[in-house]
């Protein structure tokens, strides 16, 4: 069961502003019936003053979606175009008394449906709201735009918070590579391993590029693989060939191959790309 | 409020008996069994007597029941034991529709100990292909584990039939049966199952405790090794309480056979005929013969679950469904989708699971509270047929 705010009950036995406005003159649609939620805001913009004149929504979702899409109405009531655009995916889950974290994507898509309501009625989109970038999660159909937007606002820092956000990353899990390489993006200012420059590359003796080697591997790979209840352990470094032997359960484990691929294309990202991994004999 | 419990599939009270039975263990006679003296020694003879009920209930004998801490652990202990003991058998054969306990067990066994697990698929009523049952099954194989009935929708599997199959090319039987026991009749005597699981609370007992079938001469290899309790198959100190309540729950199971299978299945038809006529484009999920009695999972179309299930919470109407949003996964049920259920309906699914406890007029209610459910979010929702020609009015 969840824990719901009473506010976010409250909005949702008693949803404000629901059904079809008849005189809209800017539609926002979002979601679908395949992805278990689908959101349709209907605007009434006065085009002299740019002001949301009236609002409301039709809901296919959960308790949190239909409340927060009540919430979403409420908040934008009154407001300029301009005013409204800066509401945030936090706000509406703050006007809520707050949603629990696996629900954070109800209010993400409230405010996603405003933006594609805004590009309807300035006349640049379709109603349906267009997706924009690289398809990233298929099973959802969330974009790497989408992803990023929802890690920068929110400063989400794992796969689940931006599965909780995005619902990106939820089905299948084939996305959770390019999922983390998006965060490792956003988040590149404050990253704890930075990758060498061309220049450090020419420099830098054998050893210290097995420093950084090691520390890539202790920082980044080998946590994930403990989880598994496997391990790996640097062999040596033969000019740009890392040798590594994987231990635990990745030793016997029939896909240990995709786990030398993936260390290789995390070394290649954060150490430098021309490395190769191999598998040292036993 | 007066709370409606249609939600039996997920847990059931601890009946009046069950619960009359087992208090004095707590408080009076809390010796253990395993000692010398009489004040322990005496509450030994009721773990004799709770085996015997549990066998007859099953159709087996008592030495082939080993008391568990539920069917969690009893599907672990049997597939575990059936790959241990054939170490050169390297497949599993299950189906896509089983309850986790043995789903990512079976998972967990592919991807970390390299065993090769055959899915088996389900038809769009739930059921398998036993042409298909045929084929997986090899000179390779363990152990097949198969669900005697499905938690969710209440379809039952052949698995008397399948176990045969299994025989045949020297492979072991597990049935997960945890939702069978106790709502229809089963006689292991002549079967070729190997492991039967069960939970306790599934039947009016208390949860924590369940038990295992293991066909004698079955070769077994324990789980939870410890001391000698049960004849050295589960070492622990047994859970009196909890065995005595299963026994006194298995007697009641027989005694209420006859009222299971007329009065709960009757309430159980009159609540599906009372919704299907009532709510437009809703669908039984799974097939209408091959069922538990107690069972009924219907498909609502544009609607989503947890919506449904919040509004007859207010109604005090306890029920489940499979859409996504209840399951904290953002995947609806892996059950309704094995079977090829429509999206559409597939988030709209509620389970109703009855018991004996529940009365002709609660299920009145529950028929006609939940088409105004349904009509109201069905008014919310932008799917309804009559508002999806909205068009975009761009200035």
């Amino acid at each position: 069961m969840w824990e719901y705010t009473e506010k976010v009950k409250e909005h949702f036995f008693k949803p404000r502003n629901v059904g079809a406005l008849t005189d809209a003159n800017a539609v926002g649609e979002v979601g679908s019936l395949a992805c278990g939620d689908a959101l349709k805001l209907f605007l009434k913009i006065d085009p002299e003053t740019d002001k949301i004149v009236d609002a409301s929504f039709q809901t296919f979702g959960c308790g949190s979606a239909i409340a927060s899409s009540s919430a979403l109405t409420e908040m934008i009531k009154g407001k300029t175009v301009e005013e409204a655009l800066k509401i945030t995916n936090q706000d509406i889950a703050d006007y809520l008394g707050g949603l629990p974290k696996e629900k954070m994507h109800c209010s993400v898509m409230g405010r996603d449906a405003f933006q594609a309501a805004v590009a309807c009625y300035r006349g640049d989109k379709a109603p349906r709201e267009e997706i924009e970038g690289e398809l990233v999660c298929e099973c959802f159909g969330v974009t790497d735009d989408q992803i990023r937007r929802a890690v920068k606002e929110n400063n989400l820092s794992t796969i689940q918070e931006v599965t909780d956000y995005t619902k990106a990353g939820g089905g299948c899990g084939l996305c959770h590579e390019k999922i983390e390489r998006i965060i490792a993006e956003v988040k590149g200012a404050n990253k704890t391993t930075e990758p060498l420059s061309a220049k450090a590359r020419k420099t830098m003796t054998n050893i210290q590029k097995i420093a950084k080697i090691q520390e890539v591997l202790e920082k980044e790979i080998r946590p994930s693989l403990n989880q598994d209840g496997g391990d790996v352990e640097l062999i040596d470094l033969e000019g740009d060939v890392v040798k590594i032997a994987l231990r635990g359960l990745c030793s016997s484990c029939p896909s240990s191959s995709l786990t030398k691929a993936g260390i290789e294309s995390k070394l290649r990202e954060l150490v430098y790309p021309d490395l190769v991994v191999e598998e040292a004999p036993q | 409020m007066k709370t409606i419990y249609l939600d039996n599939n997920a847990t059931t009270r601890v009946a009046d008996e069950v619960f009359e039975t087992i208090r004095p263990f707590f408080t009076e006679r809390y010796g253990n069994p395993s000692s010398m003296h009489f004040f322990g020694g005496s509450v030994g003879r009721e773990i004799v007597n709770a085996r015997e009920s549990m066998a007859e209930l099953l159709g087996a004998s008592p030495q082939e029941i080993v008391f568990t801490s539920g069917g969690t652990e009893s599907d672990s202990t049997s597939i575990l034991s059936a790959l241990s003991t054939m170490p050169d058998r390297r497949e599993i054969v299950t189906t896509k529709v089983e309850h986790p306990a043995v789903l990512n067990l079976c998972k967990y066994l592919a991807r970390a100990k390299g065993y090769t697990v055959r899915w088996l698929s389900v038809d769009k009523f739930g059921k398998l292909d036993m042409q298909e049952v045929k084929r997986a099954i090899t000179d390779n194989t363990a152990i097949v584990s198969v669900m005697w009935a499905n938690n969710e929708t209440g379809v039952m599997f052949p698995i008397e039939e399948i176990s045969e199959i299994a025989a045949a090319r020297g492979a072991l039987t597990h049935t997960d049966a945890v939702q069978a026991v106790g709502k229809i009749p089963i006689n292991l005597g002549k079967s070729n199952i190997n492991f039967l699981s069960l939970s306790g609370h599934k039947l009016h007992a208390p949860k924590g405790i369940g038990a295992l079938y293991i066909k004698r001469g079955t070769r077994f290899s324990p789980f939870m090794i410890g001391g000698h309790q049960e004849f050295s198959r589960r070492g622990g100190t047994e859970n009196v309480p909890g065995i005595v309540g299963l026994g006194c729950a298995a007697r009641l199971a027989m005694k209420n056979f006859q009222e299971e299978n007329i009065r709960v299945k009757n309430m159980r038809d009159r609540l599906q005929h009372g919704l299907l006529e009532k709510v437009s484009q809703s669908r039984v999920n799974g097939h209408i013969e091959a069922r538990l009695p107690n069972t009924l999972n219907i498909g609502f179309e544009f609607v989503e679950g947890e919506a449904i299930l919040m509004r007859m919470d207010e109604k005090g109407i306890c029920a489940s469904s499979g859409s996504a949003c209840t399951s904290g996964s953002l995947e609806p049920s892996h059950v309704l989708r094995a079977m090829g259920v429509p999206f559409t309906a597939v988030h709209g699914s509620i389970r109703f699971s009855l018991s004996r406890y529940n009365t002709e007029d609660e299920i009145e209610y529950v028929i006609e509270e939940t088409p105004k459910i349904i009509s109201t979010l069905r008014a919310m929702s932008p799917f309804n047929v009559e508002n999806m020609n909205t068009a975009c009015i761009v200035q």
